[in-house]
């Protein structure tokens, strides 16, 4: 209790903004289109992965670009005890949590062990989710390339976690899974290991001779990082009800993981939340000006991948204008304004 | 007396080169041994070998009762031996407060109580000014602190200290003996590499001189400055007892 | 050092040998997989040729700029259209047509590395990272936007006629010990073997050369003596694009065109400069044919699996016990 009264003390600053957060978003479903709110419910659960990813990425400084990993190993153990063995998605979920972070001290524990590092971590990772992909695409056990589809039940069924209101309920869940994930990273940000991971991302030398030991810390942080995107992954399967290997493995998956948190800010609480808010408004913004263009554009009207062009040339100008995020573009804004 | 670190007649060589042969100190409990000898003696290849960032090729190096010759580097700081770096290596993306919490952390679990440790250790190097400041963004003087702040924090029984002194202005490098004078008083053993010879003088309790990576001499600063071996070997090029 | 890096070369060499003999052996006891076999060969050596081009451009950017270059496919896209408009609507032979596709794909090169990259030079490597595939989008999608989604292909005339060597005649498709060899793809071969050893000798030859590798090596001293290196930087990043380009019009004849057909490419030519050592020409030019090879035949003998999953296990093994690569010298 006293440590819970302490965390809330040494952090209020946070827990008041994701309170507030928590409490605007909630109210969303009352006001806005069934459409949206499915959007919306995407954007969570991304932003959920991009709380994970985070963790090993921006905390512990180590660049993974095979977050589908975890996300597709989450997914596929939700969707895997619910079809063959009936075993609630409430167990799934932190089933695939663990399962991932199983794989990930494995991959973490070979991987660090032989001194992989920035590009070349990054591309194991890479590889790594490909092979998953791979593997998972040819075993039938799986569904493979065939992939599962959850069956649908009449009602609510809250221990299937399937509701009739699909949309509303489905968002508030996944709001919170993402509040939950973001009170533990919050806490582990002002914990012991929080602060042995920034160490070791800034200099592991001088980390270990202050007693860290780089490679137990970084994997604590894969793990954790691999269960919190995995919830993410187990989630998807609830709400989009069919996977495939390509939809939850695929390489477009762990860049959408990855993208949210470095536009929203590496290695801060609320990158990954921002960063999804930005990119969905964005995705959104140019996906409407494509489809109904004020007049003077009309040109653009039905130009299809136009949307994606303006994406990538705002992703560019971006990360040359603003390469710690948009979060660490304000501070800068702040302090500049303050000296 | 008792001895808290023993090194006994380790040999470091890279190729064909013998950095470090034959070396055996001492250090007591509650002393400041100091380390000199020319640039390339091998003083910090030895400190290398102490705190475990490379291994010895041969020889036994004893902290308390435990052999550490083998051990990690970060086993080796949770024994209680810490050593800083003569290149500074601050964490550059935190801040003063979160670099000094980083050692802090090391025996302590509560985030609070780490807190407490950290500041102490700030108000004892005189960072506490600068806690918020960005380790990147402060000048070299504060960095050297940092370093001495982290490793304080940790609460060591050994400190190694690489050079401390070097790049100070004669202001700043006074107040750094000070500081380390105090960390002795407190109870914590040191063994200093240090090139500002004055300053080693009136800091060691005793001395030790490295040349061509052996040990010419161990012994209190005034049996040292007499020592012919030395005064022949080393001290009569560029050693100097007083300050210009 | 060199003993060892040899050694290493050697063994690898010597494993693939033994492969492909223990593999000979195997199928000769059913004749009915000797052909199966022999085309697998075939079709690894040729799509390795291939590989090994691409691997090339990818190589230099990687090996003297650092940089992840994900745009590298997408590179090769617009290389893969410009042959292909070339051709559709002048009627450009798409060999002849590589004279527009090389120059217009350096200059596209050095505009990127000039405005996009450059800014980016000291950032971390998640965020290069990103630019890149930022551009990588932009483009593909701006294909997408001009040329539709829909994949079409070329015939070209000649692919299958006859040639008079004097000698011997060659009928294309040609038959190799009862493999077929189409003729774009062997020219593909030819022609990426030709690209490797001038770009080999641009690096290790020519002034040119010496101070992109000096750029590459030791920054600091190769401003010291005078090399500008965001201008080498500049320059390196147009000759990757304009081998991405080169490669993109030698495979067009024999691939559906569309925007993402270079993409599929970028992931095998990150693993070929990996396997090679990253800057290294010869090294993309071996890694290219291990991995075609490796991806060939890991599908004859592992049924069921995908081409690719050999090849992501090769790779994870190069990364964990040669990190450097078979031709890299440079430690991490």
């Amino acid at each position: 209790m006293t440590k819970i009264m302490t965390l809330v003390q040494a952090s209020s600053r946070d827990l008041y903004i994701l309170v507030g957060v928590v409490f605007v978003l909630a109210l969303l479903p009352l006001g806005v289109s069934p459409f949206l709110l499915s959007v919306g419910t995407s954007v969570l659960i991304f932003a959920l992965a991009g709380v994970g990813w985070n963790v090993l990425s921006g905390f512990a400084g180590q660049f993974s670009f095979g977050h589908a990993a975890y996300f597709g190993l989450g997914s596929y153990t939700v969707a895997i005890l619910l079809t063959k063995y009936s075993i609630s998605p409430w167990i799934g979920l932190i089933a695939g949590g663990f399962v991932a972070a199983i794989f990930g001290l494995l991959v973490g524990w070979v991987s660090f062990r032989f001194g992989l590092k920035g590009a070349y971590f990054a591309l194991a990772t890479f590889a790594v989710a490909e092979m998953l992909r791979l593997t998972f695409n040819s075993i039938d056990y799986f569904g493979a390339g065939i992939g599962i589809t959850i069956p649908l039940v009449d009602g609510d069924d809250w221990a299937r976690i399937q509701f009739s209101d699909t949309r509303a309920l489905h968002y508030w869940f996944a709001l919170g899974l993402l509040a939950v994930s973001i009170v533990a990273v919050i806490a582990i940000k002002r914990s012991r290991i929080g602060s042995y991971m920034f160490a070791v991302r800034e200099d592991e030398d001088a980390a270990s001779a202050l007693g860290i030991d780089p490679l137990r810390t970084k994997l604590i942080a894969i793990s954790i990082s691999g269960f919190i995107t995995a919830l993410a992954g187990g989630y998807f399967t609830l709400f989009f009800l069919f996977i495939d290997p390509d939809v939850v493995f695929g390489p477009l998956v762990s860049v959408a993981i990855l993208l949210r948190p470095i536009v929203g800010g590496v290695g801060t609480i609320w990158g990954p939340v921002v960063g999804a808010a930005i990119l969905s408004l964005l995705g959104e913004l140019t996906r409407t000006l494509v489809r109904e263009p004020p007049a003077f554009l009309s040109f653009l009207e039905g130009a299809n991948g136009l949307d994606q062009v303006l994406f990538g040339f705002i992703l560019i100008v971006m990360i040359i204008r603003a390469p710690d995020g948009v979060l660490g573009w304000f501070r800068r804004k702040r302090e500049k304004g303050t000296e | 007396m008792t001895t808290i670190l023993d090194v006994q007649g380790v040999s470091k060589s890279f190729g064909g080169l013998k950095a470090v042969f034959e070396v055996s100190i001492d250090l007591e409990d509650g002393e400041i041994l100091g380390i000199i000898g020319p640039n390339g003696a091998g003083k910090t290849t030895l400190f290398n070998m102490i705190s475990g960032a490379i291994p010895a090729d041969s020889g036994s190096i004893t902290f308390d009762t435990t052999r550490i010759e083998h051990m990690k580097p970060h086993d080796i700081a949770g024994l209680g031996l810490v050593r800083t770096f003569q290149v500074v290596k601050p964490f550059a993306g935190l801040t003063i407060h979160e670099n000094v919490l980083v050692g802090a952390f090391l025996r302590r679990q509560d985030p609070n109580e780490a807190d407490e440790q950290a500041h102490k250790m700030m108000e004892l190097t005189g960072l506490t000014p600068y806690a918020e400041r960005s380790a990147q963004d402060v000048t070299l003087a504060i960095r050297k602190r940092l370093e001495l702040a982290r490793a304080l924090a940790t609460d060591p029984k050994v400190l190694l200290l690489d050079e401390v002194l070097a790049g100070l202005t004669p202001t700043e490098g006074v107040e750094m003996i000070d500081v380390v004078r105090s960390i002795r008083d407190s109870g914590v053993s040191v063994l200093i590499i240090e090139h500002v010879m004055a300053a080693i003088m009136a800091l060691s309790d005793r001395i030790a001189v490295i040349h061509h990576g052996e040990l010419l001499a161990i012994g209190v600063p005034a049996s040292i400055v007499k020592d012919p071996r030395v005064v022949e070997a080393y001290l009569g090029e560029e050693f100097q007892i007083a300050p210009d | 050092m060199q003993g060892r890096s040899r050694t290493f070369i050697w063994a690898v060499l010597a494993f693939v040998v033994i492969g492909v003999a223990f593999a000979i052996m195997q199928t000769s006891w059913w004749d009915s997989n000797d052909t199966v076999f022999i085309q697998a060969v075939v079709s690894g050596m040729l799509i390795g040729g291939v590989y090994g081009l691409v691997a090339m451009g990818l190589s230099l950017v990687f090996g003297v700029l650092d940089i992840i270059n994900f745009a590298h496919g997408a590179l090769m896209t617009i290389g893969i259209y410009a042959s292909y408009l070339l051709f559709q609507n002048y009627g450009i032979d798409p060999y002849l047509s590589l004279l527009v596709t090389v120059p217009l794909l350096f200059v596209v090169g050095m505009g990127i590395q000039r405005f996009a990259i450059n800014p980016v030079m000291t950032a971390p490597v998640h965020n290069q990272l990103l630019l890149t595939l930022g551009i990588a989008i932009m483009i593909e999608n701006l294909l997408l936007v001009f040329f539709t989604g829909t994949p079409r292909s070329i015939e070209l005339s000649y692919a299958r006629g006859s040639f008079d060597l004097g000698f011997m005649t060659l009928d294309f498709p040609l038959r190799v010990f009862g493999a077929v060899v189409s003729m774009p793809k062997l020219i593909a071969f030819v022609m990426a073997l030709v690209l490797a050893l001038v770009l080999y000798i641009l690096i290790q030859r020519t002034w040119l050369g010496a101070a992109i590798r000096a750029s590459a090596q030791q920054p600091e001293g190769a401003e010291l003596v005078g090399i500008d290196n965001r201008r080498i930087y500049i320059i390196t990043f147009g000759i990757g694009a304009a081998a991405a380009g080169a490669a993109g019009g030698l495979v067009m004849p024999f691939l559906f065109v569309s925007p993402t057909a270079g993409a599929t490419f970028t992931i095998i030519a990150f693993i070929v400069v990996v396997l090679g050592g990253m800057g290294s020409i010869p090294g993309a030019v071996v890694g290219g044919f291990i991995i075609g090879l490796t991806q060939e035949l890991s599908q004859l003998f592992v049924s069921g699996s995908s081409k690719l999953l050999g090849v992501f296990v090769v790779f994870i093994l190069v990364l964990l016990f040669r990190p450097q690569g078979l031709f890299g010298a440079r430690q991490r």
